[in-house]
């Protein structure tokens, strides 16, 4: 049995008056990459902003039920613990405009405040970049801004830049949807990789895409959590007849 | 056929003729600029030389003189007023833009529009009794109080409509790191939008670097060379308002190159806020 790392017991999510998540249960195992899908509208990209607490953004938003990372609630601990601990990668790339590629990887350090011998950021940034397997391509324009990237390279200094916090478990937002097929490929290789030492959550409107990269699926539908499984089993068997019409494309 | 033809002829000749008006007029925007230019420039440039910068003004009937004293208090006036009106000016501006729909941000927008249109000579009534008639004595730092009134629309406006251009996409990567907010307004807002919010510091410096209504019953004016800013002090707009209007020519000479020592000034730092918004400018 693997050990969970995220779970969420009878977690629901409000902006005003407007019921989001609803009654969500669900427990991610470590190491694992979990797609979470579902037609526009149903709340996925909510809850996973739910999980490092970034929905408090916005106004009027509220949420309650639990919301476990390892063994302790998020909603207990403060957000920056949370964010520090739990990565997050945006559906567009956003690298610091103002910072290179060098210091937008260590920018979790440098923007906190927090002083690292040169010799140790170099390393924080060799291994972050290559994990997020963009070292080969910058290492010789490190101190370039981030900016002049590509789209895909640009995605990719977002993942490095997460990663340099060493989190446990990873956020993506829908990482892709700005990107070209080959782009959108590399990061898809690059998941496979990175959940030997991350957890993954990944929120994606492709079910193409989560069938390619995940080993468990989510399916939320109107807010609901309607069925999670593994990901072979999701594709091919579905128990609901929700995820059925889903999957067979009656709606989208 | 001939009909049309001559119909699309006087279609062509009437665009000549709208072209043609277009550029007289907006031709005609840049003629007393130059004006002022030539004429201030004709008039003020053979007063200018070494001697006039560093010297005092010499009473009537002696020749030469200077406008050290106006210069120095020009420079020491606006300093004070810009140390005054800058972080209150950027602060509320980030205020502004990071709460849009509050009640306060509500009603400073409204109170800082409202300043704006305030004319100078009323800034310099309300300082004249907040502070001279408390102090008892007309000092520089009031001029620099009044004069940071009308700064301080120009800042915050600036400062906030910079920031609000910035994408929400980058508060939320600063978020996201676990970044606290104050340094993700500090370390990733404003530098992002450094730009845009010196440019509207460089520029509110410009425009009351020749205020001379809010200075004339705070800052007062002084013959002598004076750096303490409790005391009265003079300065260019200043100068210029009292030796133009004097019956002597060696005054109006003064006043002259006094005018274009100040728009030397004025010129300067709008070239320097054209390259800063150029160079600082953060590609996003």
């Amino acid at each position: 049995m693997e050990s969970t790392i995220v779970s969420s017991t009878n977690f629901n999510a409000w902006f005003g008056d407007n019921h989001v998540v609803k009654n969500v249960n669900i427990s991610i195992p470590k190491n694992n990459v979990v797609a979470v899908m579902g037609p526009s509208g149903c709340g996925k990209t909510t809850f996973l902003r739910c999980i490092n607490r970034m929905h408090e953004l916005v106004p009027n938003a509220k949420a309650d039920g639990k919301m476990m990372l390892d063994n302790e609630n998020v909603y207990d601990m403060h957000p920056i613990f949370v964010r520090l601990k739990i990565g997050m990668v945006f559906q567009r790339p956003n690298p610091f405009p103002n910072l290179s590629i060098y210091d937008n990887v260590i920018a979790g350090y440098k923007l906190n405040g927090m002083r690292l011998p040169k010799a140790e950021k170099d390393a924080i940034v060799e291994k972050s970049l290559s994990r997020a397997a963009l070292w080969n391509e910058v290492k010789d324009n490190l101190h370039k801004k981030g900016t002049f990237l590509s789209g895909g390279q640009q995605q990719r200094l977002c993942i490095a830049r997460a990663i340099a916090m060493e989190p446990e478990v990873l956020l993506f937002d829908e990482p892709t949807s700005a990107l070209d097929p080959i782009s959108t490929s590399s990061i898809e290789e690059l998941f496979h990789e990175l959940k030997k030492n991350y957890t993954l959550i990944i929120v994606t409107h492709n079910m193409q895409q989560a069938a390619r990269v995940s080993d468990k699926t989510a399916f939320f539908y109107l807010g609901e959590l309607v069925e999670y499984d593994g990901t072979k089993q999701m594709f091919t068997n579905p128990t609901d007849k929700r995820t059925q019409n889903y999957i067979t494309g009656r709606f989208s | 056929m001939n009909k049309t033809n001559a119909h699309i002829k006087w279609r062509i000749a009437k665009s000549n003729i709208a072209k043609t008006v277009i550029l007289v007029l907006a031709f005609a925007c840049v003629i007393p600029l130059l004006a002022i230019f030539f004429y201030i420039i004709k008039e003020g440039v053979t007063k200018i030389n070494w001697h006039f910068i560093v010297s005092l003004p010499k009473p009537v009937g002696e020749e030469g003189g200077g406008i050290a004293n106006a210069l120095l208090g020009s420079l020491l006036i606006v300093l004070c007023a810009s140390i005054i009106a800058i972080p209150i000016g950027i602060l509320c501006g980030i205020y502004l833009s990071e709460n849009k729909n509050t009640r306060l941000a509500y009603y400073s927008r409204l109170a800082v529009d409202i300043l704006q249109g305030v004319p100078s000579i009323v800034v310099g009534i309300i300082i004249y009794f907040w502070i001279v008639k408390e102090t008892q004595t007309f000092s520089a730092i009031s001029g620099s109080a009044a004069l940071a009134l009308m700064m301080l629309p120009i800042i915050v406006r600036s400062t906030e409509e910079t920031l609000k251009l910035l994408p929400d996409s980058l508060k939320e990567a600063a978020l996201a790191l676990g970044l606290p907010y104050h340094r993700v307004i500090l370390k990733v807002l404003l530098p992002c939008g450094i730009s845009g919010v010196l440019s509207g510091v460089i520029l509110s410096v410009a425009r009351i670097a020749g205020e001379t209504a809010p200075l004339l019953f705070t800052a007062f004016g002084n013959p002598y060379l004076n750096s303490n800013i409790f005391k009265p002090m003079q300065s260019l707009p200043l100068l210029i308002f009292n030796y133009a209007t004097s019956p002597y020519d060696d005054w109006h000479n003064l006043a002259w190159g006094a005018s274009l020592i100040l728009l030397i000034w004025v010129l300067l730092l709008n070239i320097i806020t054209k390259i800063t918004t150029r160079k600082w400018r953060v590609q996003l």
